[in-house]
């Protein structure tokens, strides 16, 4: 979708067909691409599976189960790849610019979530949720779920990363791992004396129009499709358009792009850096953010805990497509999002694997990028200067 | 007027210079050890305020072996004042109040794990979040031969005695070892924050696979845990001892075999901290120490004038590793029951903070983090908890502001908040004081490396020099 190494270009006036060719047509494309060339390979990965392994238990013909589950992992692979890629854009920003792995990125997220279930929540308690419209009900938890996780991401970068700048790799890296788990203890902290609960469910149950799944046939099955995922998808692209128009097509994305490629002579060329940089924070910040609260809508009940495995994921995601690269996180994100649901759905008829060794794979995948292939599927092999 | 400040500037240079001998010194840190030994054993458990008084007192003592080996008073005298401690003052407190006893253990325990995650962190420059993996691995290796759960050990009937402890500390060492050489290879080529995400992921992995795998085989009794892990039998002449003391101080233990249990587990602990203690000093000082200083401070350089990079980098992971292993031997057997849920993220981090809170690279820096960390972790949070309870119990209110205890959220729990303290930990001593609260030198020296930089680069400026070649920029720094 979008490339920070891509030459910086002018962002003079193009026409109005070139401008909804550019920011629109193309990214939407290019989601397409990705989530159908994805979803047809671990197709075509699934039944050579079933033709491999027939009957993995007595009385299970695996192509069956393939067959009709096959849908339904799609949809719910897409869900969650989306959030994943959005979560993954959070890392591969910053990383970008400082190259640097925000550490306390998966808790930004959660508290994304946190939020999101907070407005909510406020506003069933002030009786308005079944009088607004779905949309603005979205659109309002979203973003307030957007702002507050930008702003913390950008407070974060002041307190805790900015004076460590220059300093050996791994103070800041340090520095991280502290400020995630002090995120957790803190919003738990401030649950605990306004709820004296972590278990944050979603009031989504009194939804009439949350409650009625869309069903979509398919051949002589049906699947059910949660309109959550509706949400989920609907929202990501929506952001995802938005943010390859903020970073390609606007002043302060190519200032972006250029404290990225060179932070020195992007500040000779009169860029100021640290807001730059702050606005980095912000804008990742604010993705990991609406990723919570899409994600809190979709599974319904959010903790302070829940940001540790979907970040890991995440940060997974953004190695898989290639780190520092935009285009490579939502690629990570949408294939590792299809791969898991795949294996969610698949592993259950392995009686010795089992869903219980999932997490595991993401690491597994993570590790063996890491070693065979560290600059991910699109991302340029850099060599180290000494 | 003149007189009487010449006389106070006397009395106080006369107080400076009695500071400075050491019979006034050594006095004065007996006198402080006897007064802490004198306040612990006045306080009484049935007191209101008893945790907090407790908490006030205990770090007194623990960190007073610190202050001893800081005090200007001769290296013999120290020794016997350590010793005294270690084997005089802190057994009798334990005969007294088991749980000073058992919070010592745990310091210990924690102890080693920092010594040994300091060789990784500190020595070799390896950031590894997944350290508490090689800890698990000895913590299992002795308890699937002991425990009584229904795993295949005990059903085909290869459970070994208690007596075998001994030998699976060497066992625990071993294994730790081979998994520290297997994870350390697929890794060898990353550095930095990779590093640190891939050996966070084997850390959970190692985690998931202690919890899974009692399924098709059981060889960990998967989340519920293995208990029943067998001990070390006590030796006659421990009891015989406890006994022998319990006589003379005329003190009533209560129960004298549970006691002696711990007392062992405490000189054993003691024994492996100073083993490991010795081997990393010994370590540190050789042409091993110095290669993986090389390693950290610069990798290509060290590459280049010829440092083994992967037998070294294999080399720190498989020692780190060894020290975890085999503390958790030690730690199975002490608590006679492993589960998964010991050996999370959580744990490996606590760790990482002390050897940052005591300083990297440095051998009594670790030792302090751990007791540091351990205290606050295990006595001041747990105590505050304890606190809060006991107030809310009698409805306590706080005067002046007249707040109810018992409103206290239920959920507030402070012993629950050590994510709270471990993540504030790293993140005020990474800006505050990178090097630790007991610098080691040369690490000091590479963490004030950036002021250095832009003093060299000005020099060279001025002397019109090209950029200097062999600069103390690192390839990361310079773009960060």
């Amino acid at each position: 979708m979008l490339d920070a190494r891509r030459s910086l270009g002018s962002v003079s006036s193009p026409s109005i067909l070139e401008w909804g060719y550019r920011f629109i047509l193309f990214p939407i494309g290019q989601m397409l691409v990705f989530i159908v060339g994805a979803a047809l390979f671990l197709t075509l990965l699934a039944f050579l599976l079933a033709l491999a392994f027939p009957e993995p238990r007595p009385n299970i013909v695996l192509m069956d189960q393939v067959n009709r589950q096959l849908p339904g992992m799609i949809i719910s692979g897409i869900t969650i790849g989306f959030v994943y890629a959005m979560i993954a854009l959070g890392y591969t920003l910053v990383y970008g610019v400082l190259k640097f792995i925000n550490f306390a990125h998966s808790e930004i997220f959660m508290v994304g979530s946190v939020v999101g279930f907070e407005v909510m929540q406020r506003l069933s308690e002030a009786g308005h949720l079944p009088s607004w419209s779905p949309v603005l009900l979205v659109v309002v938890v979203v973003l307030a779920a957007m702002l507050a996780s930008g702003l913390l991401a950008v407070l974060i970068e002041r307190v805790a990363y900015r004076p460590l700048r220059g300093a050996p790799r791994l103070v800041p890296l340090i520095s991280a791992i502290g400020i995630s788990f002090f995120m957790v203890d803190l919003v738990r902290a401030v649950e605990a004396i306004t709820r004296n609960d972590f278990n944050l469910t979603y009031p989504l149950n009194s939804l009439e129009w949350v409650r009625n799944p869309v069903k979509l046939a398919i051949g002589e099955n049906t699947v059910n499709i949660r309109p959550t995922q509706f949400i989920v998808v609907l929202g990501a692209v929506v952001t995802l358009i938005a943010l390859n128009y903020f970073v390609n097509g606007t002043k302060l994305g190519r200032g972006i792009r250029a404290v990225s490629q060179d932070m020195t002579t992007a500040g000779l060329m009169g860029i100021n850096v640290n807001r730059m940089i702050s606005l980095t924070f912000f804008v990742g910040g604010a993705f990991g953010g609406a990723a919570g609260a899409l994600f809190g809508m979709n599974v319904g009940t959010v903790t302070p805990f829940v940001g540790f495995i979907p970040g890991i994921k995440a940060f997974t995601a953004a190695v898989l497509g290639g780190i520092g690269n935009v285009t490579g996180a939502l690629l990570g994100g949408l294939t590792l999002g299809l791969v898991e649901s795949f294996l969610n759905g698949l592993l259950v008829y392995f009686p010795a694997l089992g869903q219980r060794y999932t997490d595991v794979f993401a690491f597994s995948v993570l590790i063996l990028i890491l070693i065979f292939r560290p600059s991910g599927l699109l991302g340029e092999r850099v060599d180290e200067k000494v | 007027m003149a007189v009487k400040s010449s006389v106070q500037q006397n009395s106080r240079a006369m107080f400076r210079a009695a500071l400075k001998r050491p019979a006034v010194v050594g006095s004065l840190l007996v006198a402080y050890i006897l007064v802490a030994v004198l306040i612990l054993n006045s306080l009484d458990r049935s007191n209101l305020w008893f945790p907090f008084y407790s908490t006030l007192t205990f770090p007194v003592l623990v960190l007073s072996p610190f202050i001893i080996l800081a005090a200007p008073v001769r290296g013999w005298f120290k020794g016997v004042l350590v010793a005294a401690l270690l084997f005089l003052v802190i057994p009798y407190l334990g005969m007294r109040d088991s749980s000073y006893l058992e919070l010592v253990i745990q310091i210990c325990i924690f102890a080693g794990l920092a010594l040994g995650l300091n060789i990784v962190v500190g020595f070799a420059g390896l950031l590894d979040l997944g350290y508490i993996a090689f800890f698990a691995v000895g913590a299992y290796t002795w308890a699937m031969f002991t425990s009584g759960a229904s795993t295949v050990f005990n059903i085909n009937g290869w459970l070994v005695s208690g007596s075998a402890f001994y030998l699976f500390i060497f066992l625990g060492i071993f294994v730790a070892a081979i998994v520290g050489i297997l994870l350390g290879l697929p890794v060898l080529r990353l550095r930095g924050d990779y590093l640190a995400i891939v050996t966070l992921g084997f850390g959970e992995m190692i985690r998931v696979i202690a919890n899974n795998l009692d399924q098709p085989i059981n060889f960990t009794n998967g989340s519920q845990g293995l208990f029943g892990v067998g001990r070390p039998p006590v030796p006659f002449f421990l009891r015989d001892g406890v006994l022998a003391v319990e006589s003379a101080l005329g003190l009533s233990i209560a129960n004298v075999d549970p006691l002696s249990q711990q007392l062992l587990f405490y000189f054993i602990a003691i024994a492996i901290i100073g083993v490991i203690i010795v081997v990393a000093r010994r370590l540190d000082n050789s042409p091993i120490g110095r290669a993986w200083t090389a390693i950290r401070e610069d990798e290509v350089a060290a590459i280049a004038m010829g440092v083994p990079l992967v037998r070294m980098k294999l080399l720190a992971f498989a020692t780190g590793a060894s020290f975890a292993g085999a503390i958790g031997v030690i730690y199975a057997a002490k608590q006679t029951f492993v589960s998964p849920e010991s050996f999370s993220l959580i744990q490996s981090i606590s760790i990482l903070a002390m050897v940052i809170v005591g300083g990297m690279g440095g051998i009594r820096g670790a030792l302090l983090g751990a007791v540091i960390v351990t205290m606050l972790n295990l006595l001041v949070l747990k105590n505050l908890s304890l606190q809060i309870n006991a107030l809310r119990n009698i409805d306590f209110v706080i005067p002046i502001i007249n707040y109810h205890i018992r409103d206290w959220p239920t959920q507030l729990e402070p012993a629950k908040y050590e994510r709270l303290i471990f993540g504030l930990l790293l993140i005020v001593m990474m800006i505050f004081r990178p090097a630790g609260l007991l610098p080691e030198p040369r690490r000091r020296m590479e963490l004030q490396e950036k002021d250095e930089e832009i003093v060299d680069e000005e020099i060279s400026s001025e002397a019109g020099d090209e950029q200097p070649v062999v600069s103390a920029v690192r390839p990361d720094a310079e773009q960060a």
